[in-house]
């Protein structure tokens, strides 16, 4: 059963990385998304994930969640494959786009979610996943009734229920106002304290270095520049990746 | 534990035929379209040069072929509009899974679109007494498997792309013919009051073409994806 | 410092077109001379008269899209799914292109042959009616090919639905069949393949062999087309 908060600080011998990708090539043709990506990650660490459109983000994080098979190397998710389908399980996804579904309650969604991830309880987890995005109040409305702030939450708290050892957000802080982006932050640096491992996709440089311990630019399917975050300066960084990829 | 295939496919169904209870809307219309068509249909033909009994199989099962992609065309759009469909693709369950809930949601989507569409055949095209209801029912069981199989494999390949409406019917037709067919002609026997045996090959055919098309849909699913 | 990315290399060296396509030229020159011989040099038919040398055309097209065009695209269908390279996408995108119009061949000189021999436009014989669904199957996927953007899934969509029209064509057969004998139709003449003379068989075997080549020739030409498209998209894109 996964969920065991791993409260230790970085990987011993024994533990698994979290995430451990490995020369990543995702190609069809002549078109490469990835072309020799890799990936360390161990758990309780952020890992924020900055790139122009069209970088290969979106389809990193793809392969890590299970949703894309990479042409070419290896990602193991926990130390298991992330081919296998129990790999999964071990996984979280967020999205820019909410992933519920419009017609059915909050408290609907999220059990729907925690019962495909065989969560024990999946009714008591999921009122607890709400309770813990601070939507639990509304429960019973129907997604497509809630603000956009609120939906992201809720959309948090189905990622979350299963108590997922890996986090994938893949730019979560689109049409949030600044109360639902404090919000996120809240939450993503309370699940990375818990021991879980995030890879943040964003375009916000300092609420990505913010929370992250390492931070990487992706261009042309390349990392181009892999630093350990704490030293760095929002503006400096920000400034240089610019100049990086060209001016946006 | 994860839930393994049947488990998982069980609670796709529920979810999807949840949606469908909440909003009712593509119900409503796939039932409201088939009256519609039905009664069409009827003015369509001399009823003094053609009995309207012996138009009854072949409106019933053209009409179910249509109405059938009506429904067909909102079981992945439900899982598009906000990007669900990654959800129940990162969920630890097998992909086959996915369609073989969507496929049984689909699948009692028809036959409830059925149930009032053939009473309101029989009523309206005056279907003489001793309706072999049961053999019927048989046809349209088997014959909903067909439909829904390779409509819901189609409608999870056109959802994707930019004429969805359209290309549905245009990819799924060819695949209906020897659904329609065979339904209508093996309707037709029993409606005659012909012997089960006279509609056996019909209903065979039927059969084979669920089985072929049930295992080849679930097996192609996964390959449709992007993973 | 950023390192620019190489461009992936292709499978294969880069497909030129080349300025005269000798297959190709060959094919349309043999088809020519087929349709000649066949018009002018071949002796008409004791029973069928003039109409019977559509035959010459009818029956060489639909051996080719039915079996070639058609078998090529289920072949390359199945093994895309299964290799995932780019270019068997593209010869069954040729495969289905060169396939469509030989289909379309067919069912305008089956009427045209139908109407002087079996007094109707349109009998749903077996081999015509298969033509038929096929026909709209090999459209279906032209459309769809141009309702999807992006390659890779437009090649995984093309084979999911070469796949499944390969699976379908025995169920048409079967439904024809099945419904032509509980239901017998009435024909002035029953339609069958003329006993050919000596002649005959020559100038049929010559329009077959050209057919083929104007086949092989023109998907050929289509693969490499697409092909070159495909780089030069490509070059432009990074350009």
């Amino acid at each position: 059963m996964t969920g065991t908060a791993v409260l230790a600080p970085p990987t011993t011998e024994r533990d698994p990385a979290a995430i451990e990708a490995r020369g990543l090539v995702v190609r069809y043709g002549r078109r490469s998304a990835l072309a020799g990506v890799d990936v360390t990650l161990a758990p309780g660490q952020c890992l924020a994930l900055f790139g122009p459109n069209g970088a290969g983000k979106t389809t990193l994080l793809r392969v890590l969640a299970g949703l894309r098979r990479a042409t070419a190397g290896t990602v193991q998710i926990a130390g298991q494959p992330v081919g296998d389908i129990a790999t999964r399980a071990f996984t979280g996804l967020i999205s820019h786009q909410v992933m519920l579904y419009a017609a059915l309650t909050a408290r609907e969604n999220v059990t729907f979610t925690a019962r495909l991830y065989g969560v024990p309880d999946p009714a008591g987890a999921a009122m607890a996943a709400l309770e813990r995005l601070g939507v639990a109040d509304r429960a019973d409305t129907a997604v497509r009734a809630l603000s956009r702030g609120l939906m992201q939450r809720v959309a948090i708290a189905r990622a979350i229920v299963h108590a997922p050892r890996v986090l994938l957000a893949d730019e979560p802080y689109t049409g949030l106002d600044a109360a639902g982006a404090a919000a996120l932050t809240a939450t993503l640096d309370g699940l990375v304290s818990a021991g879980t491992a995030l890879v943040l996709v964003t375009h916000q440089v300092s609420e990505g270095l913010a929370l992250a311990h390492h931070a990487m630019i992706l261009n042309a399917g390349r990392v181009v520049r892999h630093d350990p975050a704490p030293p760095l300066d929002p503006v400096r960084y920000a400034a240089d990746y610019r100049e990086l990829v060209g001016a946006t | 534990m994860p839930p393994d295939l049947l488990a998982a496919a069980l609670l796709v169904a529920r979810k999807d035929l949840a949606i469908e209870f909440r909003t009712r809307s593509a119900f409503f219309s796939a039932v409201v379209f088939s009256l519609l068509a039905v009664s069409i249909f009827y003015f369509a033909w001399d009823p003094t040069a053609i009995p309207s009994a012996d138009l009854a199989p072949g409106v019933l099962w053209v009409t179910f072929a249509f109405s059938g992609l009506l429904g067909l065309h909102r079981s992945f759009g439900v899982e598009g509009a906000d990007g669900a469909m990654d959800a129940l693709l990162a969920a630890p369950i097998p992909r086959e899974a996915i369609f073989l809930g969507k496929a049984g949601a689909n699948t009692a989507f028809v036959l409830a679109v059925q149930a009032v569409a053939m009473p309101a055949v029989v009523l309206l095209y005056n279907v003489g007494g001793g309706v072999a209801w049961l053999p019927i029912a048989a046809i349209a069981v088997l014959a909903a498997i067909g439909l829904v199989a390779v409509g819901t494999l189609f409608s999870s390949v056109v959802a994707n792309t930019r004429l969805a409406e359209l290309l549905l019917p245009l990819l799924a037709l060819p695949f209906f013919v020897p659904i329609v067919t065979s339904a209508a002609q093996a309707t037709a026997q029993l409606l005659g009051g012909r012997p089960l045996a006279d509609a056996a090959s019909w209903l065979k055919l039927l059969a084979a073409y669920d089985l072929v098309f049930v295992a080849a849909c679930t097996w192609i699913y996964p390959h449709s994806l992007d993973a | 410092m950023t390192s620019p990315a190489k461009p992936a290399p292709l499978a294969a060296s880069p497909i030129r077109t080349p300025s005269v396509d000798g297959l190709l030229v060959l094919g349309v020159v043999a088809f020519a001379a087929a349709l000649v011989r066949a018009a002018f040099f071949t002796p008409p038919d004791a029973t069928q008269g003039l109409a019977q040398k559509i035959f010459y055309v009818h029956a060489p097209s639909a051996f080719v899209a039915l079996y070639c065009a058609c078998g090529l695209v289920l072949v390359c269908s199945a093994l895309w799914l299964w290799l995932k390279d780019e270019r068997l996408d593209r010869v069954a995108e040729a495969s289905t292109e060169v396939g469509l119009a030989f289909m379309t061949v067919v069912l305008i000189t089956g009427p045209l042959w139908g109407r002087p021999i079996w007094g109707a436009f349109w009998t749903w014989d077996a081999r015509l009616t298969l033509s038929l669904f096929l026909w709209f199957v090999l459209l279906g996927y032209q459309i769809l090919r141009g309702a999807v953007e992006e390659p890779e899934q437009r090649a995984r969509y093309s084979a999911v639905l070469g796949v499944l029209a390969g699976l379908l064509v025995p169920f048409i057969h079967l439904s024809v069949y099945l419904f032509r004998t509980l239901h017998p139709m009435p024909i002035v003449l029953k339609p069958s393949s003329p006993s050919l003379s000596s002649e005959m068989l020559v100038s049929f075997l010559f329009s077959m062999s050209a057919m083929l080549l104007l086949f092989a020739g023109l998907v050929r030409a289509r693969y490499r087309l697409a092909m070159d498209q495909a780089e030069l998209e490509h070059l432009e894109g990074r350009g």
